[in-house]
């Protein structure tokens, strides 16, 4: 697919005919894409989806009021009814003076070649793809004899064209594509079942780890669950593997960004230029990481893709924010717009906490007695007050040692407090996903169990 | 991820809504009507199309078209922030054969694509030995359960406005230390119409709205939030009956003034008392996902192969209805063109049934019940429940309470999700109390109960007689697809549960 294609041609007219209908000014974000999925279970194939989705989202404004639209029939009929509809509904919303595209100075130039789009060519045919699935769940199965079910593998791609464009007359777009592979076997001993997962994503095709080593790490999570038993209601140091850490990363993310601060719905309200964490911790977000999955050139509202950091040192440094945010808060767009069918929101690109020099083993080490969490389920925060209570499971440890299987108690404490009772960062940081981190050893915490 | 699935209050602080759709008169559309004359595809040709494609070669086939409508309407700071229409539509084709899927989804619907998306859902369905028997659809009578005289989507934009603003003021007017008040309304409507390869088309016309308050209270300093709403398969005028949009005010301003003084939650294993309505997210992570087909199917839920067994108190009877009327998680037909109908899960204690689909009925040789949803053309469907709720039964909620000596008492939740294979559960309280001595006491800071599907419900000792169901807020998530569903509880008592507080 080229960068841009003939589909910015289409955007324009539709922004040309919402001022023919009176709107002030409009943007509008086309997102095409094509995905393929197959899943295999027990060696046999399951299911496999074919699909190719289009949506054009519009924004207009008459004056400083606005209104969203969208559709996913690109139909001339279709795209007139959504403006003339969008149009019509900017008229009813209130003045807001806040409302507007950014200033054009600000959009982007010349869109960088963050390498998002693999351009290899030589598409496996579907039975290839298939392959990749079967593989990884029969090195799952065939890795120990307690793997004697799944519920089986998947491999995915997809491939996607976005444009964005003002009435202003800015235009640009760029394209991606997206591999991932993923396991879920079931590990059963004596009457107990335990599931687990395991997966690779990548932008290119020659980024996927490989089958086998997926399907054995998932294996291996699997079976480390069999035997879990409950634990005494207990405060302890708490051990967040890397998948569960990330969960803080976000929960501090959704916090700094610029709706829930103007909505004043955040724990971290008023709190820019203060100290948040420990200063061990320094949160990045990195949109322009060549073949990262969560690199984009350019955001929502057309401004440029930056490395923000967001926590340095322990310090709050940065909020998270598109244009109407910043100008509510009376600062300037970090340019972090998400763009989706309901409009503009704010989202984070590719959002890391920084690795610290300890191996994960040494922060095992350092605890007499203490959770080291594999898995945190369930909703459990709460972005106002940072009160956090998850389910939560994963092995216990003695003495310096990762011991018995842990399930069905909770995690508890606030996230204020745990940022800045953080004792430990382990050096174990890998870009598998948008946002990551590496071990993360917190002080104390609640353990509820029995 | 798989394996795992979640419910939560589907109150997401809404972005854009807009005008009323030009269509005909929309409450009495007739789906077959009206892809006919908007697509040029009718019933018969759809049926030419899967004969021609794939009669004979596979077990089952369907052919799914859909046009979704979607309006959200944001206030914020008593000014409309948001207003936005989506519009979408598609057609799914799905074959399968044995325990295989194939499926492939266009959002041009045409003859054309259509027939491209046939051939790319049976290349892997196909076989060329196939003794050419078809899967008969659970024919039957669809249910009338939401014909409105006014689909919520074509009242008119002023009334809806003019409602979110007097919710604005109700819920300021509640408490001088109410800062923020966001509120939203969405109206939906879903024309659908489904051919299968046993000759059966039906259609469907699903109108569903929520109206949402989210409250901001601060007080020296201190912030909390509260949030209440509801809808269903209702008109806009169902917000103004029986002063529901007061209420719905009312009890986020309350909510959030509560919180501001709750104490930290207690840490451990104690008795719980879960209040009526929405607290069936209970019932819906602990035994709801593990009793559908496809989990049991598999062998990979916690209650695999335990149908007669007892699983929960003799007190305990939980079923899934989705025939009950104007409900969110009701259907006159699941989206495979079944009937909904109601399934008893667990009576007096006993499992005697599973939800199911299409194919996982077929492959475990029972009776299609009516539960094959999915998201939207773009996903092929699976069993997912509608209405799940537990019978009432006998005692007074007060003497309930007053029967703990020391526990927690909680009365509203956020989400909930469960491990499908191991059982565990959670659920996230958003109000609950200390109960000392019989007496409800403190409110406590919003904390997650967690607990083992299988084992849960047998700890269940006191059942009230207040059956509720919930406002009409749920959404819930299974791989990746969300569908609108309800659950009902009546006040029950709990002995044992893990709530994962900070007070050791």
């Amino acid at each position: 697919m080229s960068a841009q294609g003939d589909r910015s041609g289409l955007l324009v007219d539709v922004l040309k005919r919402a001022q023919a209908r009176g709107a002030t000014a409009a943007d509008g974000f086309l997102i095409e894409e094509q995905h393929f999925t197959a899943s295999v279970r027990l060696g046999q194939v399951d299911t496999v989806k074919h699909s190719r989705d289009q949506r054009l989202s519009l924004r207009v404004f008459a004056g400083r009021a606005s209104a969203a639209a969208s559709t996913s029939d690109l139909s001339r009929e279709s795209l007139e009814r959504v403006v003339d509809e969008a149009t019509a509904l900017a008229r009813v919303t209130a003045e807001d003076p806040h409302a507007g595209l950014p200033d054009p100075g600000e959009l982007i130039g010349a869109v960088p070649d963050l390498q998002l789009e693999d351009t290899t060519g030589n598409e496996p045919a579907p039975e290839a793809k298939i392959e990749l699935a079967r593989q990884a769940e029969a090195a799952a199965l065939g890795s120990d004899r307690r793997i004697a079910n799944s519920e089986g593998a998947e491999y995915w791609d997809r491939r996607a064209r976005y444009a964005y464009a003002t009435s202003q007359g800015f235009a640009r777009g760029y394209a991606t594509s997206a591999f991932g592979l993923s396991v879920s076997p079931v590990a059963s001993e004596n009457g107990e079942m335990q599931r687990d997962y395991w997966y690779t994503a990548a932008r290119h095709r020659a980024q996927l780890e490989a089958p086998d080593s997926i399907g054995r790490t998932a294996a291996r999570r699997a079976l480390r669950r069999l035997g879990a038993r409950k634990v005494k209601t207990i405060e302890v140091p708490v051990i967040f593997d890397p998948d569960t850490a990330a969960t803080l990363v976000r929960a501090v993310a959704g916090a700094v960004s610029g709706p829930s601060l103007y909505r004043r719905a955040s724990f971290l309200l008023d709190r820019l230029g203060k100290r948040i964490a420990a200063p061990a911790v320094t949160i990045v977000d990195d949109g322009l990481m060549p073949r990262a999955l969560g690199s984009r050139p350019f955001d929502g509202e057309g401004l440029a893709t930056r490395r923000t950091v967001v926590v340095g040192e322990g310090v709050l440094e940065s909020y998270l924010l598109d244009s109407y945010s910043a100008r509510k808060l009376g600062l300037r767009s970090t340019h972090h717009a998400s763009r989706d069918g309901s409009g503009v929101g704010v989202s984070t690109t590719n959002l890391m906490l920084q690795p610290g020099p300890a191996s994960p083993e040494e922060l095992i080490r350092s605890v007499t007695n203490g959770f080291y969490v594999t898995e945190l389920i369930g909703f459990g925060i709460n972005g106002v007050t940072g009160d956090f209570s998850k389910g939560a499971a994963g092995l216990w440890i003695e003495n310096g040692q990762l011991t018995y299987p842990v399930a069905e108690v909770t995690v508890a404490g606030n996230l204020l407090e745990m940022l800045n009772a953080i004792e430990g960062i382990a050096n174990d940081l890998v870009l598998r996903d948008r946002t990551v981190s590496p071990t993360v050893l917190i002080g104390r915490m609640v353990v509820a169990g029995d | 991820m798989r394996g795992t699935a979640k419910l939560w209050d589907a109150a997401s602080p809404a972005l854009g809504l807009e005008p009323s759709d030009p269509m005909e008169d929309r409450a009495h559309i007739s789906p077959d009507k009206f892809f006919a004359d908007r697509f040029n595809v009718t019933p018969s040709l759809m049926e030419r199309l899967i004969g021609s494609n794939l009669v004979g070669r596979v077990d089952d086939a369907d052919i799914y078209l859909e046009y979704r409508v979607n309006e959200e309407l944001v206030l914020e700071e008593n000014v409309v922030k948001k207003a936005s229409r989506h519009v979408s539509q598609g057609a799914g084709v799905r074959a399968l054969s044995e325990t295989r899927t194939g499926y492939a989804h266009t959002d041009d619907i045409s003859i054309g694509n259509l027939e491209e998306a046939a051939r790319q859902a049976r290349a892997i369905a196909d076989r060329a030995s196939t003794s050419g028997t078809l899967a008969v659809a659970g024919r039957g009578r669809a249910h009338d359960l939401y014909t409105l005289s006014e689909p919520p989507l074509v009242t008119a934009l002023d009334r809806k406005l003019t409602l979110l603003r007097k919710l604005d003021t109700a819920a300021r007017a509640a408490d001088p230390r109410v800062s923020q008040v966001i509120a939203s309304l969405s109206s939906e409507e879903v024309v659908m119409l489904i051919a299968t390869a046993s000759g059966w088309t039906i259609g469907d016309v699903r109108p569903l709205t929520r109206l949402n308050v989210t409250v901001i209270a601060e007080e020296n300093g201190k912030r909390e939030i509260g949030s209440w709403g509801g809808g269903g398969r209702v008109p806009f005028d169902y917000f103004l009956e029986e002063q529901r949009w007061e209420r719905f005010a009312a009890e986020a301003a309350r909510q959030a003034i509560l919180k501001l003084r709750a104490i930290d939650a207690p840490a451990g294993s104690m008795t719980v008392v879960l209040g009526p309505g929405w607290p069936g997210i209970l019932l819906h992570e602990a035994i709801g996902h593990g009793l559908e087909g496809d989990f049991n199917r598999k062998g990979v839920s916690a209650f695999a192969g335990r149908l007669g067994q007892k699983v929960a108190s003799e007190l305990v009877t939980v079923v899934d209805d989705g025939t009950m009327p104007n409900r969110r998680g009701s259907l006159n037909v699941d989206d495979e063109g079944t009937p909904t109908g109601r399934t008893v899960l667990i009576e007096n204690g006993v499992l005697t049934g599973y939800m199911q689909d299409r194919l996982n009925s077929r492959l475990m040789k029972m009776a299609a019940t009516g539960n094959g949803r999915r998201e939207s053309y773009a996903h092929p469907p699976m069993p997912r429940m509608t209405n799940t709720f537990m019978l009432a039964g006998q005692d007074e909620p007060g003497d309930i309470l007053r029967s703990v000596e020391r526990g927690l008492y909680a009365v509203a939740f956020g989400g909930g999700q469960v491990d499908i294979t191991s059982g565990k559960f959670v659920f996230s309280a958003s109000e609950a109390y200390l109960i000392e001595n019989g007496k409800v006491t403190a409110p406590v800071k919003g904390a997650t109960l967690i607990g083992n599907g299988p084992d849960a419900l047998t700890r269940v000792s006191r059942v009230g007689h207040d059956l509720k169901l919930d406002e009409g807020v749920g959404t819930c998530g299974k791989e990746g697809q969300s569908v609108p569903v309800g659950v009902g509880l009546p006040t029950i008592r709990i002995d044992g549960m893990t709530v994962g507080g900070t007070q050791v």
